[in-house]
């Protein structure tokens, strides 16, 4: 697969993110958020870091940013989306994604390994896992906590839009634990932990590799 | 002698004793200063010269001893102070740049802000010379815990560190927190970065030559931080709170858009350069100046055309403003117009202020009006002074002391010792303050905080790199000489732990008053220590950072000179960690028996916490620290070992204990403790370290076997301790202490 690796200024783990899916031997190429097109691309990654500096609120200017209209565009097509950390963000304040991410619960950033349990895998983003797997990712946040009406939640659950939650410990309060959602056609995932810091052994984990697979074999 | 042209349209300052007070100029330097030019100086001039002479800038006390460190060494491409950084060659076509640098005064008065832009000026100290930063260190003393100022200071600074370098994308892999009594209100906050480049890409801080123009790129210029270096160089008091301003205010995605754009022009059109500079302490006169000198130039600033924030600034404020996230680029003529859209791009804003002349001369113009005209060499020749050295009677005192006149720990106390130390914040862990900065960005780091040293790997390269910060400021205050002998050991020890043979060292030296004997003599005997260990193990010093003038109403600062140590890995698949890893492997201590003499207590965490002292001998052996670290380099390149912890803080007892606890497992020391039982279990002998290998490995001819790794206790002599009741007292201990 050919992926785009969004950058605005202010995003950190653009690089991080190709080189995770280089060495599973896709294409990716950073695609600076001035670009008005996504095409020839076969998915597309927003990775995490400080779109903007935080400034008013993650996420929030970046998602006025010219590749945001390609995006839109890009997502109604079907093909993969995915965002981690600051790129889930983004994805929800542009609208793509529902609900919100606060400020963690403790007030405190977090950076640190992470268990997630994985809710279903018959989705394109989760086809590689096993049923109950629960997987360990990094994540690393000052303001990861998941917020929605309760109604928007309950619909989200009933659709088995939830694809992952945290496992023991939730480090930001997320409401019912929630680390990544799906858009409703299931093809736009945003999640807080980072699947490329946890994709070489030599770092200690590779768990986010299954997240990177269920989407080539979905998608290629 | 012949005097210098007055500038056309500028009067003598009127030097009132006031007018000198606030850029710490003496009235013997301001006479000193008159005679150099021949002539009184004009306002600006003034402040220029105040900010070039503050001991901040210009290092008067501490330079005349820098001769003693070993400088020079094959793998070293820089002079000592010659550049923002330190530059070493790591093989496989890549170098390693790397500084530390103080942030004390700032953090005491306004801690968040204080630390981001420390934090925020050693990154730019890196992306300045062309590397990619990728590691942040920091080395944190604050007051007891117990006081709700000092928990203030200690949670702002972390948070600090934190909103600052998380948002950069450097992450922030190691360092030190301390606790000690007479940081109470002058903590030291010490941030040290590390950047790599591919060799032959690194890019000079000098003006070039005459034409060359100045561009000054990133944030627009404000009042903030006016006299920040002269505030840097003086003693904090009541009135310190006023200072305020003094303080920067930092914008980290400013400094992110800037460091990406600094280095991508450097990798990609060095030709349009001649020199990259960062505008730190005094601002754009020191950035300015100092490229001036290093190009044998002169500049010719005009202030009307530097990009501001605030309206109605005096060329004085502009000259001397420390607004953070600025750079000057010397660029070539005809590539002025590329470097401004390269910097565009990240709408980042460059605008030319000024340009390189042949005449030697610092002009500053203020549109047609010339308000200084001062020779460069005047401005960094500055004076050094060599104060009168002698040491403190009761330091002399208290290293006279004798440990073997106190009473020996009874059996059945041992217990409650352990834990007692496993709970004092100089040994707890420190994950508290370290998942707080995101340490895995970059994803590089294949030995995270929380080990002897943090590893990092380099994309291509088989090498890996070792870093760690060390200042055991007790000991230094006991013996200055073996007390900065022990931080640049103790150092080369954690490095050496991971598998990495130490290569290079940049120090902080965070002192009090100079102009005091005693202190000078603290000094004076600190830095011949660290340079014979340096010369000892290889590493010289390859830039640093001396900050003076620590103290408060409270007194003095403990001498606290901080050894920032790099080390290479032959093969980062080999980095060794500390962790104790399968039941069964055998453990080994390395450098010495158990038996230990009660001299070991000297300056120990033991003798602090059961005896409320800090006194005793500080035992040094620097061929016995050599052979440990050659021993632990051979066997990690061998695959021997599973584990490795050297024997610091706590001694041995605490050192098995933390090996157990990260690593989850218990274990067994069946050698017989003889002797005196605080010094084998507590004693801080250096030149030991712990290590762990698969059942029937052969060390004897580097150590002794003591026990064995397995089950959920931790055995040792009289020592009986469930593991879970160790790990929960050194993993919430700080936590606890913070919560108040």
């Amino acid at each position: 697969m050919r992926f785009a690796v969004l950058v605005f200024p202010g995003t950190w783990s653009d690089w991080d993110c190709v080189h995770a899916l280089e060495g599973l031997g896709q294409a990716a190429e950073r695609v600076w958020h001035r670009e008005g097109s996504l095409d020839g691309y076969d998915g597309v990654i927003l990775p995490g870091g400080f779109s903007y500096g935080d400034h008013l609120r993650c996420g929030a200017i970046a998602r006025f940013s010219p590749v945001m209209s390609a995006l839109d565009r890009f997502a109604a097509t079907g093909k993969p989306v995915f965002g981690s950390c600051n790129g889930f963000q983004i994805l929800c304040e542009a609208g793509l994604l529902p609900g919100v991410l606060l400020r963690n619960a403790s007030l405190q950033f977090r950076c640190q390994p992470q268990l997630l349990s994985v809710e279903r895998t018959d989705t394109g983003f989760t086809s590689a896992c096993s049923p109950g797997q629960v997987l360990q990712l990094p994540i690393s946040h000052g303001e990861g906590q998941y917020f929605a009406e309760p109604s928007v939640l309950d619909e989200l659950e009933e659709a088995g839009r939830v694809l992952f939650r945290y496992h023991g410990e939730n480090p930001n309060g997320s409401l019912r634990d929630i680390a990544g959602v799906t858009n409703a056609a299931g093809n736009v995932l945003g999640m807080m932990p980072h699947p490329e810091r946890a994709s070489d052994a030599l770092l200690g984990g590779v768990d986010g590799n299954t997240i990177w697979r269920s989407m080539i074999e979905t998608w290629s | 002698m012949t005097a210098w042209s007055p500038p056309a349209d500028a009067a003598p300052a009127v030097a009132t004793d006031e007018v000198l007070a606030q850029i710490a100029l003496s009235r013997e330097e301001y006479a000193l200063a008159c005679e150099m030019l021949g002539r009184a100086p004009s306002d600006v001039e003034l402040g220029m010269i105040g900010a070039l002479w503050s001991e901040h800038c210009g290092y008067k006390h501490s330079r005349p001893l820098f001769r003693h460190f070993p400088t020079d060494g094959e793998q070293i491409l820089t002079r000592l102070g010659e550049e923002n950084a330190g530059a070493i060659d790591i093989g496989g076509g890549m170098v390693a740049v790397m500084k530390i640098e103080s942030h004390n005064h700032p953090s005491a008065i306004e801690p968040y802000e204080g630390a981001a832009t420390g934090v925020g000026g050693i990154v730019r100290d890196i992306f300045a010379m062309g590397a990619q930063p990728i590691a942040l260190l920091d080395s944190l003393r604050f007051g007891p815990l117990d006081d709700p100022r000092n928990r203030r200071l200690c949670v702002g600074v972390v948070e600090g560190i934190g909103g600052y370098g998380n948002c950069l994308g450097i992450p922030t892999v190691g360092g030190e927190l301390v606790i000690g009594e007479s940081y109470s209100g002058n903590p030291l906050v010490n941030a040290m970065c590390l950047g790599i480049a591919p060799s032959g890409s690194l890019i000079s801080a000098t003006a070039g030559p005459p034409g060359t123009l100045l561009m000054i790129v990133g944030a627009d210029t404000g009042r903030d931080g006016l006299h920040g270096a002269t505030f840097a160089s003086v003693e904090l008091d009541e009135s310190s709170a006023e200072r305020r301003p003094a303080v920067q205010v930092g914008n980290p995605f400013l400094e992110k858009s800037l460091m990406d754009a600094c280095v991508g022009l450097v990798r990609e059109h060095r030709a349009w350069l001649e020199g990259l500079q960062d505008c730190g302490a005094a601002g754009i006169t020191s950035s300015t100046v100092e490229m001036a000198e290093r190009a044998g130039a002169g500049i010719r600033i005009q202030t009307q055309r530097v990009p501001r924030r605030e309206s109605g600034m005096s060329p004085y404020e502009v000259m001397l403003s420390e607004s953070q996230e600025r750079m000057i680029a010397a660029v070539k003529p005809q590539h002025v117009d590329d470097v401004r859209s390269w910097f565009e791009r990240w709408e980042l804003h460059a605008e030319v202020i000024g340009e390189v002349t042949g005449d030697g001369i610092a002009r500053v113009l203020d549109g047609e009006r010339e308000v200084a005209a001062v020779p460069v060499l005047v401005m960094t020749s500055p004076p050094s002074y060599t104060p009168d050295a002698e040491r403190d009677t009761s330091s002399a005192a208290r290293a006279a002391f004798d440990p073997s006149t106190l009473p020996d720990l009874a059996p059945s106390d041992a217990n409650d010792a352990l834990l007692r130390l496993l709970a004092s914040p100089n040994i707890a862990s420190k994950r508290w303050v370290y998942r707080q900065y995101d340490h895995m960005v970059g994803t590089s780091t294949v030995v995270a905080p929380g080990s002897d040293a943090s590893v990092l790997r380099i994309r291509g390269l088989q090498q890996g790199l070792a870093v760690c910060t060390d200042g055991p400021g007790r000991a230094v205050e006991v013996d200055p000489y073996a007390g900065a002998v022990r931080a640049v050991s103790e150092a080369a020890r954690n490095v050496a732990c991971t598998g990495a043979r130490p290569a290079a060292v940049t120090d902080c030296l965070n002192f009090a008053n100079p102009e005091r004997p005693a202190i000078y003599h603290q000094l004076q005997e600190s830095i011949k220590g660290m340079a014979d260990a340096c010369r000892a193990f290889g590493t010289p010093v390859v830039s640093g950072n001396a900050s003076l003038y620590n103290e408060s109403e409270d007194g003095p600062v403990t001498p606290t000179p901080v050894v920032g140590m790099l080390g290479i890995i032959s093969d980062v698949r080999q980095a060794v960690r500390m962790a104790f890893q399968d039941e069964g492997d055998e453990v080994w201590l390395l450098g010495s028996g158990l038996e230990q003499e009660a001299s070991s207590l000297g300056g120990s965490e033991y003798l602090q916490l059961q005896h409320g002292m800090s006194a005793g001998p500080i035992d040094v052996d620097l061929e016995a620290e050599t052979r440990l670290v050659d021993a632990l380099v051979e066997l990690a390149e061998a695959g021997a070992l599973k584990s490795a912890h050297d024997c610091s803080d706590g001694g041995l007892a605490v050192a098995l204990a933390e090996c157990a606890i990260t690593g989850g497992v218990g274990l067994t020391v069946d050698a017989d403790i003889v002797g005196r039982l605080d010094a084998a279990l507590f004693g801080e002998a250096g030149a030991r370290a712990i290590v762990s290998t698969p059942p029937g490995a052969d060390l004897t001819r580097m150590g002794v076997k003591i026990g064995t790794v397995g089950g959920d206790r931790i055995q040792l002599g009289p020592i009986d301790v469930p593991l879970d009741e160790a790990s929960e007292a050194w993993s919430q201990a700080l936590a606890k202490l913070l919560a108040g």
